[in-house]
């Protein structure tokens, strides 16, 4: 939450900022890719706007834009979004410990603004949550700092994307930098050799679970390859099991 | 669709309610709890889980089908992004070169 004092201020914000900028394009273009499609897909620009500032969540905004337009049912439209957005509950409960000693609302507004990339990163950077008040607003700061960066980049490509809908193509295929993106940051976390046996369960389950609907096939290849690596490391109690990038 | 009804409204707030529900879904409730210590340990297993299976089906299906044919401009970005990636360790190296292998593939042979 960029807007407190408190933690635009600590140091880590611009740690935060600055460990996100590499991954700035590969947003940008993702932003701007969905901007293009929900105007495309037949939303008005005000609508597309008003979904940009407050849904902040791509895979969510795109799966319900078609149900929008062919007037389905409001709980129908709800419950995709929610479907589609599984993911975000089990990382909420990866950062649980990181944000319970705050109050409430700032815990939601953390929450809110922490969407795939800032999660990865944060994740990256701490593995375990800050003993001391000194630590824990370092951590604090340092999430502002990534949600903020990621939060801009990609509200202002998506007006763009909205504002420039009739004249970029989708068939370019810009959004597949926003893959490339998520590809690196994927390298970058796979330095352990059960991490990568994580990632490769993950990947496969994911096509072979393709057919659900709802990206639930996401939510499946996580809990799939998470259990698998438990057993792994259950049946190989030496297997090391951290590494931090 | 004709003009902005507050339906669509009310309904583009609730998604943005859905957004906050679901990113803050274990961290609503006060109540204190642990985890217990094997689930903490299997979600550091979790992010890379996550990218993986958002990427992978992104990169070799088309249309719900595995692709069937090695011609496919993501196949050979998303390999020079990787090889970037550990080559440089770096994340926007890795889009610029793995883009700069996709565009002419994509655009140019119509891979």
């Amino acid at each position: 939450m960029f807007f407190l004092p408190h933690l635009h201020r600590h140091p880590a914000f611009r740690e935060g900022m600055r460990d996100v900028s590499p991954q700035s394009p590969g947003i940008a273009a993702w932003g701007l890719m969905t901007g293009v499609a929900m105007v495309k897909s037949g939303m008005s620009v005000f609508e597309a706007v008003a979904m940009t500032m407050t849904v902040f969540a791509g895979s969510s905004q795109l799966a319900a834009i078609p149900l929008i337009v062919a007037g389905a049912p409001a709980w129908v439209i709800l419950a995709t979004g929610f479907c589609v957005n599984l993911r975000f509950v089990v990382f909420s409960l990866h950062l649980r410990p990181f944000l319970m000693h705050l109050p409430l609302w700032q815990r939601l507004g953390h929450g809110y603004l922490t969407a795939d990339i800032s999660y990865v990163l944060f994740t990256r950077k701490y593995a375990h949550p800050g003993q001391t008040p000194a630590q824990k607003l370092e951590q604090e700061a340092y999430l502002a700092g990534n949600d903020f960066l990621n939060w801009l980049s990609w509200i202002i490509a998506s007006l763009v994307g909205i504002a420039l809908a009739n004249i970029i193509p989708t068939a370019w295929g810009l959004g597949f930098a926003g893959i490339l993106c998520l590809l690196g940051i994927q390298c970058s976390l796979a330095s352990s050799r059960m991490r990568l046996l994580s990632s490769a369960v993950a990947g496969v389950a994911a096509v072979l679970a393709y057919a659900l609907p709802l990206k639930l096939n996401i939510v499946f290849a996580i809990a799939v390859a998470v259990i698998l690596c438990l057993t792994v490391e259950r049946l190989r109690p030496g297997t090391p099991s951290g590494g931090h990038a | 669709m004709n003009g902005t009804d507050l339906w669509t409204l009310a309904v583009i707030v609730g998604l943005a309610l859905v957004t906050v529900l679901t990113r803050s879904f274990f961290f609503m409730s006060n109540k204190p709890w642990h985890l217990p210590s094997w689930a903490q340990r299997g979600l550091q297993y979790a992010p890379i889980a996550a990218l993986s299976a958002v990427v992978v089906p992104e990169i070799v299906m088309s249309q719900g089908q595995l692709i069937a044919t090695w011609q496919d401009a993501r196949l050979f970005a998303a390999a020079a992004g990787a090889a970037t990636y550990f080559w440089r360790r770096d994340v926007l190296l890795t889009i610029v070169l793995g883009m700069a292998v996709y565009l002419p593939l994509h655009l140019g042979l119509g891979w």
